[in-house]
């Protein structure tokens, strides 16, 4: 049988290669009978039916190992990677898993030299500010071993999406003006920028982290071979670093040991320590400072009431009115909390009220801003804050009000339902009910009456053990 | 770029380069906005060695070199005489993001010293943060050094911005920490990693930003007397409870300006790559941390032999192990095959029976295995009953820092 010649275009010619493979699995022509070559601008294969074949199914595996293997640069890469296509196709599907058959070792080899060329393109390319007037512009000369100037854009891409940057190469150039990918001609140096004004700090900088006592070129070499060196501004420290070094470790260690020149900062040290807020407000303005957070919230709601209150109640977050007011406790549920204490005799205006979360957490609905939960992260990103609280207003009681407060009180997730009741919050008596949210939520009327009387008969309860003489240390009320 | 800012970077790089840590990994694959810049990969990026063979992928700073603590080890400590400088948040942000876009680095990597408070220090540091993500729409890689000694609230913020927190443990044993960070204290710094852990956690959970990169520490080698088997201990212990990314080890080196309380040696680098060895086996490869103490002398790992060796030759009665049968908890004990040798054994296997040459194409540390294990046409005879066998095996110093 004759030899059948196909000639590929010079670089990565993947498409080229794929309908190759179709044609010659159509045609069932073996490996040994096929002889690849390379051309600048081949005719194909000089016959049109060639389109026409039936495409050729492969396991994923082995087409992603074509598509990097094309971008090497060996000439024989194409008959390797046919003769790998002809055994998958022929009784072999598993090939690739066999690792160590000389074929899947070699091909291996292959794409491994190119994913390690694509790495040092990644880690190796520097840019340089082009000489333009008003828009900044960035262009590079890169020399890559394999043809994977197309399969290296994608990262150029996503990385330096807002910029307009050149990379020029010996084998192609590309161009990203912040929309769109444009390929061009081979490229030579002297068409990149010859100087940056950043790369003498660059240069200082790679000098100063070298560390002369650890000096190991071997291993530097390894990773950063030297044939990278001329295009890298900062391999020009390296003979010096590498010449001075014994010697900076020799001063080093021949040096003795010096007295401080100054005296100990005393009082600096001392006030170093004092860092914790210590009111209310120098809590709130730290709060304030860091922002939400959650996602949301315009500003953050503190907590409202008297420094020295005896009953601190902790709900879940602001809502929509709580979050444009600035004020805790100012919306529907708020109204109801209110109303249920005044009831029962609990003077809003001596309790102090707060959240475990301080800024409002929600979905964009069109123009509604719908409650959204906080998650038990989110809820422990805020504790810290309010067990600070709680130390400031150093209240008898701390009321939770509903699991979320729950939470953030206890730093445990505990349903309502088996806890509801007196409870002990670190070194806080506590008391445990529901949140008046849940209140507004239950559907029919007669439950939500009994609810609310189960509600009230928490807050008689609360105002008891707040009223209670705490000196004794008895509960007023037996644990149930 | 500016002469004082080049100045100031040149001291601020120089006292931020005891940290070993440069790595950008563990973000997962995070792409710029379309005005935005900056991207992470899963493994991350190294854009230079440096003559000490060490990987510069961070732009690795510290926000000032005013230090009001007293660490002996550190060349920053407070009674030190070395030059000092401080930047402005700005000055950082510039800096990152103009070496970010001429390609330099992967990110930033800030740490500090502490200047008036640990708060106002962690504040500082968090405002540079921010102002990359939020001013910059910056997405490359963060890593944030955590002050333990700071309000707890802080590090809620730090992992909000950061992909990676770390707090260096820095002296393996309390007793270390007392004598020579005398303002440090363990259950401090425990009890923020353990936080950082929790948040870190529950964050993956609820498919949240916080340090998606997880947490990693550091600890000197040779700056006190604790044993290998101590450190390893230590470390077993940091993975077990805070499930840290990484434990890296630094040797101690000489520093300009030493303290009188630690004479200067070379650094222990040879002992340095054997913990990172080790760390690898206690990791990657199923070991139990008493098993390597067991296979060292007097807590010592051997220095000649790397720690996988040294213990096979300890308990020779388990091989020579057959490539084609053996379970591959059995097969990642054999020394000379990675991990990802073993598992490319295992696949091929399923389909073929491997002989030497085949088991010679899958790894390159088929020297140190070859008389622990069998293939179809090879077995090792007596070989493993030689009383050389260690000498034989002993590899020349030269493969060093493949893990530092
Ligand atoms: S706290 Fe200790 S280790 Fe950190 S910079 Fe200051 S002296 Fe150095």
């Amino acid at each position: 049988m004759s030899l059948h010649l196909i000639t590929l275009k010079n670089g990565a010619d993947l498409d080229g290669f794929r309908r190759a493979v179709r044609w010659l699995m159509a045609e069932e022509l073996a490996p040994q009978h096929i002889l690849w070559s390379l051309d600048e601008a081949p005719g194909l294969f000089g016959d049109d039916d060639l389109h026409d074949a039936p495409p050729v199914t492969l396991p994923k595996s082995v087409a992603r190992l074509i598509e990097m293997c094309v971008c090497h640069s060996d000439p024989e890469r194409y008959a390797l990677l046919y003769q790998l296509v002809w055994r998958v196709l022929n009784g072999e599907r598993d090939l690739l898993e066999i690792a160590s058959d000389p074929l899947v070792h070699r091909i291996d080899m292959m794409a491994r030299a190119v994913r390690r060329d694509l790495h040092k393109m990644y880690a190796f390319v520097r840019f340089r500010r082009m000489r333009t007037e008003h828009l900044e512009r960035f262009a590079a000369w890169f020399e890559p071993d394999h043809f994977i100037l197309e399969a290296a854009a994608p990262f150029f891409i996503d990385r330096f999406r807002s910029l307009d940057w050149t990379i020029l190469t010996p084998i192609g150039s590309m161009r990203w003006d912040r929309r769109d990918l444009t390929f061009g001609p081979p490229a030579r140096r002297e068409d990149a920028p010859d100087e940056d004004s950043f790369e003498e700090g660059w240069r200082g900088y790679y000098e100063s982290v070298f560390n002369p006592a650890r000096v190991n070129p071997t291993a530097m070499r390894a990773e950063m071979p030297k044939k990278y060196w001329r295009n890298l501004p900062e391999t020009a420290a390296i003979p010096g670093l590498i010449q001075t070094a014994s010697q900076r470790v020799d001063s080093m260690m021949e040096q003795e040991a010096t007295m401080p020149s100054k005296r100990t900062p005393e009082r600096a040290l001392e006030a170093m320590w004092d860092q914790e807020p210590k009111t209310l407000e120098e809590l709130n303005a730290i709060i304030a400072k860091a922002g939400p957070l959650v996602p949301g919230a315009t500003q953050a709601v503190f907590g409202e009431g008297p420094k020295r209150a005896e009953i601190v109640f902790v709900g879940e977050q602001p809502g929509d009115q709580e979050d444009l007011q600035g004020r805790p406790f100012v919306g529907p549920a708020g109204k109801l909390l209110t109303k249920a204490m005044a009831e029962v005799g609990i003077d809003r205006s001596k309790a102090y009220l707060t959240n475990a979360v301080k800024h409002f957490k929600f979905d964009q609905r069109g123009h509604r801003r719908i409650h959204a939960k906080p998650t038990t992260g989110e809820v422990k990103h805020y504790r810290p804050w309010l067990m600070k609280e709680l130390e400031l207003v150093r209240p008898r009681l701390v009321v939770a009000l509903g699991a979320t407060a729950l939470l953030a009180l206890t730093g445990k997730s505990t349903p309502i339902s088996r806890s509801r009741g007196i409870a002990q919050f670190g070194p806080y008596r506590g008391y445990i009910t529901v949140h008046p949210s849940y209140l507004l939520r239950l559907p029919d009327e007669a439950t939500k009456r009994e609810a609310y009387e189960a509600f009230l008969n928490d807050l008689r309860r609360i105002h008891d053990l707040a009223e209670a003489d705490l000196d004794t240390g008895e509960l007023p009320l037996a644990a149930e | 770029m500016d002469e004082k800012l080049s100045r100031k970077l040149r001291i601020l790089a120089d006292a931020a380069k005891y940290d070993a840590s440069c790595s950008s990994s563990g973000a997962g694959g995070r792409k710029a906005d379309i005005d935005g810049l900056g991207s992470t990969t899963a493994s991350g990026i190294c854009h230079a060695y440096t003559p000490d063979g060490r990987c510069v992928s961070l732009l690795k700073i510290l926000l000032t070199n005013y230090c009001l603590f007293d660490c002996a080890y550190c060349v920053n400590r407070r009674t030190s005489n070395v030059k000092r400088a401080k930047f402005s948040v700005d000055e950082v942000v510039t800096l990152t993001i103009e070496f970010y876009k001429r390609n330099y680095i992967e990110g930033l990597f800030l740490s500090s010293g502490i200047i008036r408070s640990p708060d106002y220090t962690m504040e500082q540091m968090l405002l540079v943060a921010k102002k990359l993500r939020r001013e910059h729409g910056f997405r490359g890689y963060i890593h944030l050094k955590t002050i333990p000694e700071a309000s707890p609230w802080l590090i809620e913020e730090a992992g909000l911005w950061a992909d990676r927190l770390s707090i260096n443990l820095e002296l393996p044993t309390e007793q270390s920490l007392e004598r020579l960070a005398p303002e440090k204290d363990g259950a401090s710094i425990e009890g923020a990693m353990a936080q950082m852990f929790e948040r870190i956690e529950e964050a993956r959970e609820e498919r949240r930003h916080f340090s998606p990169a997880g947490q990693t520490t550091q600890m000197i080698v040779g700056a006190d007397d604790t044993t290998d088997a101590d450190v390893l201990r230590t470390s077993a212990k940091l993975y077990g409870h805070y499930a840290m990314k990484r434990v890296y080890y630094s040797a101690f080196s000489p520093i300009p300006d030493s303290s009188a309380i630690l004479p200067l040696k070379s650094p222990p680098l040879m002992r340095e790559s054997r913990l990172y060895q080790a760390d690898w086996l206690l990791r990657y490869y199923g070991f139990q941390v008493e098993e390597i103490a067991e296979s060292a002398e007097k807590g010592m790992l051997d220095l000649d032999v790397d720690p996988k060796l040294a213990w096979a030759l300890k308990n020779r009665h388990l091989f020579p192990v057959d490539v084609n049968q053996a379970e591959r908890e059995m097969l990642l004990r054999v020394p000379g095959l990675g991990a990802r040798a073993v598992d490319k054994i295992v696949m091929a296997r399923r389909h073929t029976t491997l002989r030497l040459e085949d088991v010679a194409r899958l790894t390159s540390g088929l020297k140190r295995a070859k008389p622990f294990l069998i293939a179809a046409d090879y077995h090792p005879n007596k070989k493993l009953d030689r009383q050389d066998l260690r000498e034989r095996l002993i590899e020349k110093p030269q493969q060093l820092s493949l893990f530092a």
